[in-house]
């Protein structure tokens, strides 16, 4: 996990330096919350059968990532040490909730869908590690586009997963059929395997590979 | 022998170091060192190198999986005709069987060693032979009737993620052949499973008291009793044994003849290739597993498979290939000997629970395999332990007695 706190200056700067411009690319890539952290793995593997669920659940995440990051960095000075955890999960478990509640009045067969996983944002490492290892170290703003970054971090490897998995699972993308009747009718078959859990982990596996044999940061020295 | 041997001589300078082809130089060592033994000699001390390396390993289990193949490809045939109620001729039989069968082989070598050659040329490596086996295998586990696009998806996500991304031959955790063929059950469940995907070509001209079930799935039913299989009608239950053993009833193609594999089972612990080891301690496993279970039919009578005769696992499904070519498989099985036993016992056991208490799963052999295979280290892990921990304490009663 990366632990870096940025020291913020003192005097007024433009309204996005490069240094903020950073904490919205870094996960994205180069600190990706899945595939370098290795967090949020349970929930990447289980709401990317279908990329709408995968979409919302995205959503969610950012949108916690973000707040929660938002409202523990305000009250960060206020906070004993000795009950952080405690603070943060309250925070965290608040925002959930809001968003689970808007799910079941606005997307009720969406939020049926992903069922337990909204409510298990709460245990969602990204959610409690960018607290951690940020929001309690840093101003507000920087905070939030922090959350924002991991959680569109985030967001990317699902959304990738899911695309594939709901492709060649069901054969169509959103809903819509792009292998549809007329592959079936060619003798295609729908890869059941897609459909179940151990290929979403191989799946973010094989995004692993290609990520480190493509980003010089990542690759090991022997 | 001589102008295949000058051939290769003669275009070496051109894969070696400085030659125009030199990217492709594990090619030209794969196929040369295939054709000839290397003359490599160790280069510290002396040590005599055998001249049974690791391609001529592999050709000897191919030529166990002959005889299996052989009578994997007659026994497609003959289920096809008598499904579809024909009078043919042996090797009209034989033909439409190799007919059948060819092309998995085909596709499964075509496509594997192909992953394989693009592996070595990106990474530099030396062309390793593992798929040689693997590449035989696959079409013995896999329906007659398999469609090759899907046989090509399996073999391509075995061979890289079975095998390369733990690093290629040796590397691999899993049973590459295994892989392959769990990704179909899994990915395609209609075509690996159920009553239509056993016997060949047969579509709706079938005869009367068809079923095209295996005998396992026939098992849960009926508690052993098997009176028909495909077209052919059994006049006792020893006729269906005998059927069963020489392999002529409905099933994958290689697995069917317990014969067949016995015969591969011979050479393989002739040669000191397969061990012994594993294939009786699997036997032993689900023997006594069998009987276990057997013990237990009179309280649930509603399971069929209780009820069957212990030694019927050993004859029936892919029990027996398992044990004999997968099983035994040197780089995903336990090291050790002690460990071997232990290895061997629990596959032969999962293979019999999982058969018997989810008749879902007649694969209970693969999924045994599969799970053993991720557990052999670990029985390793604690048999080198449980030596060193003797030794440690003979060492000290040595000192302080």
């Amino acid at each position: 996990m990366s632990t870096e706190s940025i020291a913020i200056e003192k005097e007024r700067k433009p309204l996005f330096t490069s240094k903020d411009r950073k904490l919205i690319t870094d996960p994205l890539n180069d600190d990706n919350p899945i595939t370098v952290q290795v967090l949020g793995i349970c929930s990447a593997l289980a709401v990317t059968v279908q990329v709408k669920p995968a979409l919302f659940m995205c959503f969610g995440v950012i949108f916690v990532v973000a707040m929660g990051n938002f409202v523990i960095s305000l009250i960060r000075n206020f906070i004993p040490s000795r009950v952080r955890i405690i603070v943060q999960l309250v925070v965290v478990a608040a925002l959930v909730t809001v968003v689970d509640q808007a799910l079941k009045a606005y997307a009720y067969d969406v939020s049926k869908e992903l069922s337990v996983f909204v409510g298990l944002i709460i245990t969602n490492c990204i959610v409690m590690g960018r607290l951690e290892a940020f929001a309690l170290a840093n101003k507000p703003g920087p905070s939030v586009l922090d959350g924002i970054g991991n959680g569109l971090g985030y967001s990317l490897i699902l959304v990738a997963v899911a695309v594939v998995r709901e492709l060649l699972g069901s054969g169509s993308i959103l809903g819509f059929p792009i292998l549809g009747q007329w592959a079936l009718d060619l003798g295609y078959k729908h890869n059941g395997f897609f459909v179940l859990p151990p290929m979403a982990l191989i799946m973010v596996g094989i995004i692993i590979w290609i990520q480190r044999s493509k980003n010089q940061k990542l690759i090991e020295a022997n | 022998m001589k102008p295949l041997k000058r051939l290769v001589e003669n275009v070496e300078p051109h894969f070696a170091e400085g030659g125009k082809w030199r990217k492709y130089w594990p090619l030209f060592d794969g196929f040369a060192t295939f054709l000839f033994t290397p003359g490599h000699p160790t280069h510290k001390g002396a040590h005599i190198r055998d001249g049974i390396d690791l391609k001529r390993t592999m050709s000897m289990v191919i030529l166990a999986m002959v005889p299996a193949l052989l009578l994997g490809m007659y026994n497609v045939g003959y289920q096809h005709f008598l499904a579809i109620g024909e009078q043919a001729a042996f090797l009209d039989i034989f033909l439409y069987g190799m007919w059948k069968v060819l092309p998995l082989v085909i596709v499964s070598y075509g496509v594997g060693l192909g992953v394989e050659f693009v592996f070595c040329i990106i990474k530099g490596h030396q062309i390793n032979e593992g798929f040689l086996v693997s590449g035989m295998l696959i079409p013995l586990v896999c329906p007659p009737d398999l469609p090759l696009w899907m046989l090509t998806v399996a073999v391509i996500f075995a061979v890289v993620i079975g095998k390369e991304v733990f690093g290629g031959t040796g590397m691999n955790i899993l049973n590459v052949a295994l892989t392959a063929r769990a990704f179909l059950f899994f990915a395609y469940p209609a075509d690996l499973s159920g009553d239509k995907v056993w016997i060949s070509g047969v579509g709706d001209k079938v005869v009367n008291g068809y079923t095209g079930e295996t005998a396992l799935a026939q098992f849960a039913k009926t508690g052993g009793e098997v009176a028909g299989m495909g077209g052919q009608s059994f006049a006792s239950q020893a006729d269906f044994l005998w059927a069963g053993f020489i392999g002529l009833i409905p099933g994958s193609v290689g697995e069917t003849s317990t014969l067949a594999i016995l015969i591969g089972a011979a050479i393989l612990i002739f040669t000191g290739i397969g061990s012994w080891r594993i294939m009786a301690s699997v036997a032993l496993g689900g023997l006594a597993m069998g009987y276990l279970l057997n013990g237990f039919s009179g309280s649930f009578p509603d399971n069929g498979y209780l009820a069957i005769p212990p030694y019927y696992h050993l004859i029936f499904g892919g029990f027996a290939f398992g044990a004999v070519f997968m099983a035994t498989d040197p780089v995903t099985a336990s090291q050790t000997p002690s460990g071997k036993y232990i290895y061997g016992f629990l596959i032969g056991v999962l293979a019999v629970i999982i058969r018997v208490l989810n008749p879902a799963y007649p694969e209970g052999m693969m999924l045994a395999i599969l799970f053993m295979n991720v557990m052999a280290p670990l029985i390793d892990h604690f048999v080198v332990q449980g030596n060193i921990n003797r030794r440690l304490k003979r060492v000290k009663l040595a000192t302080h007695g």
